[in-house]
């Protein structure tokens, strides 16, 4: 088990959904798949305007006033995600530079597939909890592209959510441990200036998703003593509605653990911030003394898993800072066209 | 102060001159204009240009025409103000006669648009804005004067058909302009339907992108001699400013500079807007026609759309707006259109004006760039 | 394309910073060398919070170059709470729904981009207020 030297916790946290919808229903129409595929509902579209900058810099807005901390008192403003505007350029300093991190702090940005989010909170937690800051953002942000017609384009979505980690006595929920778990396996990638990733179906499922995030949560539950009856909440990557109910039935835990941070089926699969997000949405509803586990999966492969204990603070900023909900509950559905149009399928230049 | 006449006109028509680049417009416009004045040559030119940077890349350009007209080596310089390049350029040649410096110059105003269109067209035009808080967020110039229009139809209560009287107006004075480009009247009705560009602001509310070149004399009473006595007179110039970005403006429907401008013009000219017999607007967009006369004193304020509304902007109106065509149908080249104003007026106070003439003794013309950051008023009175 | 010109408005443009009237208190978006209101040359940063209203907008149809891909948008003029009117775009909202007096608040987005291999511009655009 990880677990720093000096106790931290999370002190904010704050995540973003974009406000347009295309529903499984509407890119099964266009494909003529059937009603095989419509594991979830719908998936969040990004605007025109809408890039994974936009939705990080709102999501560490938001976590930065619950934290109701001094920008500038970030230490790093770290920052996963496998859709980067530029490929080289940080994206991170944009963020940074647009809630007022800037100049005296670190930013960078994280890739491993859909659990660089976690990748940067681990990183964060080992930053503030060595003494080296005090402070320090974490966050996945997705805009995620499937290919037209692949399984993917009915779940690749986009969202963000981030993390201030900082001292466990301002924290709204503090760490007990992690654990990392990772391996060779390529399930799942995207060779340099190619647009859509490959992915290898089945394969993605039991050697890589689901034998990565049990080890994972298993590891850390086993070396921190406690079973699935001790956790309130349980928050897993969602790369669709399935995968993450199956991860948590076969870890021992029921629906009412699961169900407040299963997103997907409204979202789509944020990627790096999947789990992310899945967090924000436990932590708006819980109560103060909650255990939570969080386990990640990023393609490639590996998975991070976190306890967290949820304090007094848990409900600071519930208002009039946006949760989860006001951002799932805001959708504008488009049809096939504009999602082609948004998503940057159309020919325009 | 010299007084200052006009002592020859030149026009070349408002059109897409495919086959015309800008120097052959300006210089056909200039050879016009000599002729009539029975020179063959002057001390200066003044040549009101708004985009040849941008639009056919082309700097220089007073130079460039000076030498096309075969005026080899005779001072000349490039104004821009954008819309309100033409006026300002007139501005100029005043001054400098006025004062004493010159005797004779010209003062040319030309535009040569067509080489580049759509998008590129807009961008050039959206200069005249402020770079980096305007225009940077996408707003054309037809968006600025939307957002003028929008909140004019909320503050006095007014619907998009209600500015359609200008256009309307225009279009109906063209028809007799030979040098205008669109000789057609248009209708209310068509009016509500045309296309969008930046709503409320339709295609048959915004001056046409144009290639186009006028050009004037202007004498002192020693150089024009016996001319003196037939030829139009300016007896008030005037240019002032305001902040170009239409959020520096304490009041966005207040066209400061207009106002500004007008009534040193009036003061100069001895005159009230009361007197004022005949007026060319700058009426690139209908709000800023209805905006100009409120500023200039000729409409109460909120009362600009009105006045069209009622008609009184009409030939046989109690104040006659853009006789020729004005911006909308005569055409709009921008740098250009302050100088045919002039023009137009002129003919107007001469009496040759055709079917469009309007009894009048003095007249104004208004040269705006952008939304307002520049105007140039200048009052002119007949022989 | 300029770099330098974007970058050395990015605090304006990422944050709202203007200026704050040392002698007559004015705030003003974007910042000036000289108070308008009091002539004062005493001017301070000042970061607006990004919450007003819709004081007039418009939806552009025929965009300039670099903003032709986003069309049909809408722009408007906002009335800060603190006092100034910025020029912005509206985002996330449908071209119909703006109305004058429309609570919004301040967003990033992106503004532009200078083609595919060129920079991207990102700044201000308000949106309807989500929260109130």
């Amino acid at each position: 088990m990880m677990k720093p030297l000096r106790d931290v916790g999370l002190v904010g946290y704050g995540a973003y959904v974009p406000r347009y919808r295309i529903s499984a229903e509407e890119i099964s129409r266009v494909w003529k798949m059937g009603e095989d595929n419509l594991h979830l509902e719908e998936k969040a579209v990004p605007g025109l305007d809408e890039d994974t900058t936009t939705i990080a810099i709102e999501a560490a807005r938001n976590a930065l006033r619950k934290a109701a901390l001094d920008p500038s008192k970030l230490s790093a403003v770290w920052l996963g995600s496998e859709s980067k505007p530029y490929s080289v350029k940080p994206t991170a300093t944009i963020v940074a530079e647009a809630v007022g991190a800037t100049p005296h702090t670190m930013a960078a940005d994280w890739e491993f597939a859909c659990k660089a989010g976690t990748e940067a909170m681990q990183a964060a937690i080992g930053f503030v909890g060595s003494g080296m800051a005090d402070y320090a953002m974490a966050i996945g942000a997705d805009t995620a592209q499937g290919k037209p017609g692949d399984q993917l384009e009915y779940t690749a979505g986009a969202g963000g959510a981030a993390f201030v980690v900082g001292p466990k006595g301002e924290s709204m929920a503090y760490l007990e441990g992690s654990h990392s778990y990772v391996t060779d396996t390529p399930d799942f990638f995207r060779r340099p200036n190619q647009h859509y990733p490959t992915h290898g179906n089945r394969f993605t499922g039991e050697p890589s998703y689901f034998t990565h995030t049990i080890m994972a949560a298993r590891a850390l539950m086993d070396e921190l003593g406690y079973g699935p009856e001790d956790y309130d909440r349980v928050v897993f990557h969602q790369p669709n509605s399935k995968f993450p109910v199956r991860v948590a039935k076969r870890l021992g835990f029921v629906e009412e653990q699961y169900r407040d941070g299963l997103l997907v089926p409204y979202v789509g699969n944020t990627y790096a911030a999947s789990s992310g997000i899945g967090l924000a949405a436990v932590l708006d509803k819980a109560e103060p003394g909650e255990r939570i586990l969080l386990a990640s999966y990023g393609s490639g492969a590996g998975s991070d898993a976190f306890s967290f204990v949820t304090t007094e603070c848990i409900a600071r900023g519930r208002n009039p800072i946006p949760q989860i909900s006001d951002y799932v509950g805001r959708r504008r559905e488009i049809d096939y066209a504009q999602y082609a149009r948004h998503r940057g399928k159309l020919m325009m230049y | 102060m010299r007084r200052v006449y006009i002592t020859g006109i030149g026009q070349t028509p408002v059109r897409e001159h495919w086959d015309r680049s800008a120097r052959d417009l300006a210089a056909s416009s200039i050879l016009q204009a000599l002729e009539q004045a029975g020179i063959d040559k002057a001390d200066a030119i003044y040549v009101g240009n708004a985009l040849s940077g941008e639009l056919t890349g082309q700097e220089q350009l007073a130079a460039l025409i000076a030498d096309f007209a075969g005026l080899t080596g005779t001072e000349a310089i490039r104004v821009e103000a954008a819309g309100a390049s033409g006026g300002a350029a007139v501005r100029l040649g005043y001054l400098a006669v006025a004062s004493g410096v010159h005797d004779t110059v010209l003062v040319t105003g030309v535009e040569k648009m067509s080489d580049l269109s759509g998008p590129a067209v807009e961008e050039a035009l959206a200069t005249s804005t402020d770079e980096e808080y305007e225009a940077i967020h996408g707003l054309s110039i037809a968006a600025s004067h939307a957002l003028l229009m929008r909140r004019y139809m909320y503050d006095y209560d007014l619907e998009r058909r209600d500015f359609a009287h200008f256009s309307v107006n225009s279009h109906r004075n063209a028809v007799n302009n030979e040098y205008a480009m669109f000789r057609r009247p248009i209708t209310v009705e068509a009016f509500e339907k045309a296309r969008l560009v930046a709503d409320p602001i339709s295609l048959l509310d915004s001056a046409p992108v144009a290639d186009g070149a006028a050009t004037i004399v202007l004498c002192s009473d020693k150089a024009a001699g016996k001319r003196a006595n037939s030829s139009v007179e300016i007896t008030g110039s005037a240019l002032a400013t305001d902040a170009v970005a239409l959020h520096d403006r304490p009041n966005p429907l207040f066209l400061r500079a207009v106002q500004e401008s007008a009534h040193k013009a009036y003061a100069q000219a001895g005159v009230t807007p009361k007197q004022i017999d005949i007026f060319e607007p700058h009426d690139a967009f209908a709000i800023l026609a209805a905006l100009s006369l409120e500023a200039s004193g000729l409409a109460p304020e909120g009362e600009g759309v009105r006045l069209a509304m009622e008609g009184e902007i009409a030939l046989e109106g109690r104040i006659p707006i853009c006789t020729m065509g004005g911006q909308k149908a005569r055409g709009y080249p921008v740098g250009a259109a302050g100088v045919y104003q002039i023009v137009e007026l002129a003919q107007q106070l001469r009496g040759d004006a055709g079917a469009n003439q309007v009894d009048a003794r003095v007249g104004m013309t208004q040269s705006i760039g952008g939304t307002g950051a520049t105007a140039v008023t200048h009052i002119l009175r007949s022989p | 394309m300029s770099l330098a010109k974007h970058w050395r408005l990015q605090q304006q443009r990422y944050r709202l910073i203007g200026v704050q009237c040392e002698d007559c208190g004015a705030k003003l978006l974007p910042r000036r060398l000289v108070c308008p209101q009091c002539k004062s040359h005493n001017l301070q940063p000042y970061s607006f919070k990004g919450q007003g209203m819709v004081y007039s907008h418009t939806v552009v149809y025929d965009a300039p170059s670099g903003y032709d891909g986003y069309v049909p948008y809408p722009a408007a003029l906002v009335r800060l709470d603190e006092g100034p009117l910025v020029a912005t775009q509206l985002t996330d909202v449908d071209i119909d729904e703006p109305y004058i007096g429309m609570p919004v608040e301040m967003v990033t987005r992106r503004l532009r981009e200078h083609g595919e291999s060129g920079m991207i511009v990102y700044g201000y655009k308000f949106r309807p207020k989500l929260k109130d």
